[in-house]
């Protein structure tokens, strides 16, 4: 695994309440690179949010919008965080409940930025 | 979706369903046809389950020569859709599912799911029968069955 990759995705875990960090292909829905994600799957996480973000791509191109930058979905007991980046690559971090979101949006899209 | 097994249809109703799988064929490694979805022609089934088990037997023949083990399966990735081709072990056997997928789903998304189907199919399979000795006239209604549950014919 690369290591430009992994720092680019450690840069993000630093963030308090994030609990691992994903770079993923978009098209596939497979993991190019992952950091600390202990007690996480990060096969699943990487299917399912590419899934989530080409249906979402999906729905506000339907509606005559642009691809969505960033894309946030809170749930009970975490969140999910999920940037697009270049060359078909989606930047994602599961975080805590209680996490500051305009953090980790800020890492995230500098992560994203960096990966350009 | 047509199956010869009952007991197969919820875990690959459950797999087309949230894989958003086009094509799915399950079989034994001898290119026995258990289940499929999105076949229109049987004959088209036939090739593809032929295919399928000869494929299998191949890339496992190949994983041994070069020095591993069996592989444990096979994507081919095209333009508009994608292959996945990959064996696993149930209560009845080693079987095969061929999958076809496309831009509305992806090879992580079969992946995962995939893997789970196997995992519904092993707790789904029920305690298998003693084997019965093969009458000939037991082996035609079999057959019969077996042709009429793929095809509905």
């Amino acid at each position: 695994m690369s290591t430009f990759l992994v720092e680019v995705l450690e840069t993000i875990c630093r963030t308090d309440g994030v609990r691992g960090a994903l770079l993923v292909s978009a098209e596939d829905g497979l993991v190019v690179a992952e950091a600390a994600m202990e007690g996480l799957d990060a096969a699943p996480v990487a299917a399912l949010a590419a899934s989530l973000a080409s249906r979402l791509t999906l729905a506000t191109e339907a509606a005559g919008q642009s691809q969505p930058a960033l894309i946030h979905l809170e749930a009970t007991e975490g969140a999910l965080f999920i940037a697009t980046g270049e060359a078909g690559l989606l930047l994602v971090a599961v975080t805590e409940p209680d996490v500051n979101a305009g953090l980790v949006r800020l890492a995230l899209l500098d992560a994203a930025g960096r990966l350009a | 979706m047509k199956a010869i097994e009952p007991w197969v249809e919820s875990p690959l109703r459950t797999f087309l369903a949230e894989s958003s799988a086009r094509v799915v064929l399950l079989m034994t490694t001898a290119g026995q046809v258990v289940a499929q979805h999105g076949f229109t022609r049987s004959m088209d089934v036939m090739s593809a389950a032929a295919l399928g088990a000869g494929i299998v037997a191949s890339t496992a023949e190949l994983g041994r020569t070069l020095g591993g083990g069996p592989l444990a399966e096979l994507v081919h990735q095209g333009t508009r859709q994608g292959i996945f081709l990959a064996s696993f072990d149930t209560p009845r056997g080693r079987w095969i599912a061929l999958v076809v997928f496309g831009g509305e789903s992806s090879l992580g998304l079969v992946q995962l799911f995939f893997g789970r189907m196997v995992t519904d199919l092993a707790v789904a399979a029920p305690v298998e029968e003693p084997r019965r000795a093969v009458l000939a006239e037991d082996f035609e209604r079999d057959l019969n069955a077996s042709l009429r549950a793929l095809f509905g014919r």
